[in-house]
């Protein structure tokens, strides 16, 4: 026992151990609130239509919690069945806060209903779904957010959103873990970005190929292709596509397969 | 001895140093669980033909230490659902007694209608998510087997972030890494949930706990069971995993103190 015999620095005063000051500081926090749950998702609007469309994995980590869990949902609906509704939501990032916004934008769109008697404007959610991320400024809903529908004129609308509410109206959107890969395939297909047309000069007289918004077909297309890419390249991006088109007529869902490797 | 009866009988500090009165402050920020203390480890279910299965061994860990070697991590609600649990047991309790009174509220009340296990679930995900949201987590990762509105089996997953997902089948823990793969290829995609028997289920589950007990350091060789059906809930509370082979152990070279 050598500190019996050596000098305890800590031992100058012997005393009542009770009155003795603090000297430890704040515990630190060591829960953390927030994961990752992976995937992507990608919304693209049309004349007369918009398309948002998600993969289904769910992940932690290198596991995968399951291959069918959807990241796209219908908003104003019925709960179980969707029917009735008239606005897409897309959410990727930390699942349990992506729930919990859609259940908030949900009950927010219903309630519209009742109070004003008509459906709101995709304008109007839009802005609300601002707000609401907003009011959780300095505790966010860790989610990238799209919102889809269709306009007062009938134009496919989409608007895409950072974590605390900065949003824009956009001709399309990626987001989520593969955004990196497929939102400059996205840039170049459908803003044609970095397209000429040919022989029309040279060097700067070179004249640029101008968007146009594309049919639906062609956008269905461009969405598998950008995900069947985003799964090559990306481990927790894959297993199922789904991909939801708002139109005049209501919501379509349709599902692919996707690889599960 | 000295002249302050207060500390008699205490630790010198002289030997030990002063005693850190930082443990009984009662003021200042408020101390939530920051990790959990006594745990449980992995609970395993699987979809079957009219049912689900679901297991969990008996342990319930302190750290290292294989603390209490007879607690029970299977939940029956009613005879609607089972709750597996695993992660802090002090929560699990916690929850447990929620279940309870929320149990008896349900029976007295006068509308009739019997929670089903996808309500459970429903509800377990907020309260588990609104306690992460107020940095006061439930340390648990929980899994809810029964039946949903359909009448249709139903599994899925809750952890202490809030985060929810549901496959055919699903462990927690170690479990996700042993056992799932066992269990998706045991039970691959194609093959519909309809083909799958009660036995088939049961004995893949069983085999599932006997690589989690060669496996897990945290783990026991006695567990529970429980099938539910549309018959009702069998539970089997005090089961042995049986035909152990350790000849594998034998192959195992190059750990700790072992070199050749």
């Amino acid at each position: 026992m050598a500190s019996i015999i050596g000098h305890n620095p800590h031992s100058n005063s012997i005393g009542y151990s009770f009155s003795q000051p603090t000297n430890a500081g704040n515990k630190e926090h060591s829960f953390y609130p927030y994961t990752d749950n992976g995937g992507s998702v990608l919304g693209i609007t049309g004349k007369d239509f918009a398309v948002l469309a998600g993969d289904t994995r769910s992940t932690s980590g290198y596991n995968i919690n399951s291959r069918y869990v959807p990241k796209v949902f219908k908003i104003g609906g019925d709960q179980e069945t969707g029917e009735g509704a008239h606005i897409l939501l897309s959410v990727v990032g930390f699942a349990a806060d992506g729930l919990a916004l859609k259940e908030r934008l949900d009950a927010v769109v219903k309630m519209y209903k009742y109070q004003h008697g008509k459906p709101m404007s995709v304008r109007a959610c839009a802005q609300r779904l601002s707000t609401i991320l907003y009011g959780k400024r300095f505790f966010p809903y860790y989610v990238q957010a799209i919102l889809a529908g269709l306009d007062e004129e009938g134009k496919g609308a989409l608007y895409g959103y950072d974590p605390v509410g900065s949003y824009e109206r956009e001709q399309c959107r990626a987001a989520g873990a593969a955004s990196s890969l497929i939102m400059p395939f996205l840039d170049n297909q459908v803003n044609l970005k970095n397209q000429y047309i040919p022989g029309s000069g040279e060097g700067h007289a070179l004249e640029a190929k101008k968007p146009e918004p594309m049919p639906r077909d062609t956008v269905e297309q461009v969405v598998r292709d950008a995900f069947t890419s985003a799964v090559e390249r990306h481990i927790e991006v894959g297993d199922g596509l789904q991909m939801l088109i708002i139109t005049a007529d209501g919501i379509e869902e349709i599902y692919h397969p996707l690889k599960k490797d | 001895m000295n002249h302050f009866p207060g500390t008699w009988g205490r630790p010198r500090d002289d030997v030990y140093g002063p005693y850190d009165a930082s443990y009984l402050r009662s003021t200042g920020p408020k101390a939530h669980t920051q990790s959990p203390a006594v745990t449980g480890t992995s609970v395993i279910a699987v979809k079957f033909n009219g049912g689900v299965a679901i297991a969990a061994d008996n342990l319930a860990s302190y750290g290292s230490l294989a603390r209490f070697t007879d607690v029970k991590r299977l939940r029956v609600f009613g005879n609607a659902a089972v709750v597996g649990f695993s992660g802090d047991v002090s929560d699990m309790q916690y929850i447990d007694r929620l279940l309870e009174s929320m149990d008896i509220r349900e029976n007295y009340s006068a509308h009739g209608n019997q929670l089903n296990a996808k309500n459970l679930h429903t509800y377990l995900s907020k309260v588990l998510y609104k306690r992460r949201s107020e940095f006061n987590p439930l340390w648990n990762h929980i899994l809810v087997a029964g039946f949903d509105g359909d009448k249709k089996p139903f599994l899925s997953s809750a952890d202490l972030l809030g985060t929810t997902f549901s496959a055919p089948h699903l462990a927690t823990g170690f479990g996700a890494h042993l056992a799932v793969p066992i269990l998706r290829r045991l039970f691959p995609e194609e093959r519909p949930i309809d083909e799958i028997t009660k036995e088939d289920a049961v004995s893949a589950l069983r085999d599932c706990l006997k690589v989690l007990w060669y496996r897990d350091a945290r783990s026991l060789d006695k567990y529970s069971l429980a099938v539910i059906t549309h018959e009702g809930i069998e539970v089997q509370e005090d089961q042995q995993i049986e035909a152990q082979s350790w000849a594998f152990a034998e192959t195992i070279k190059g750990y700790g103190a072992q070199v050749v």
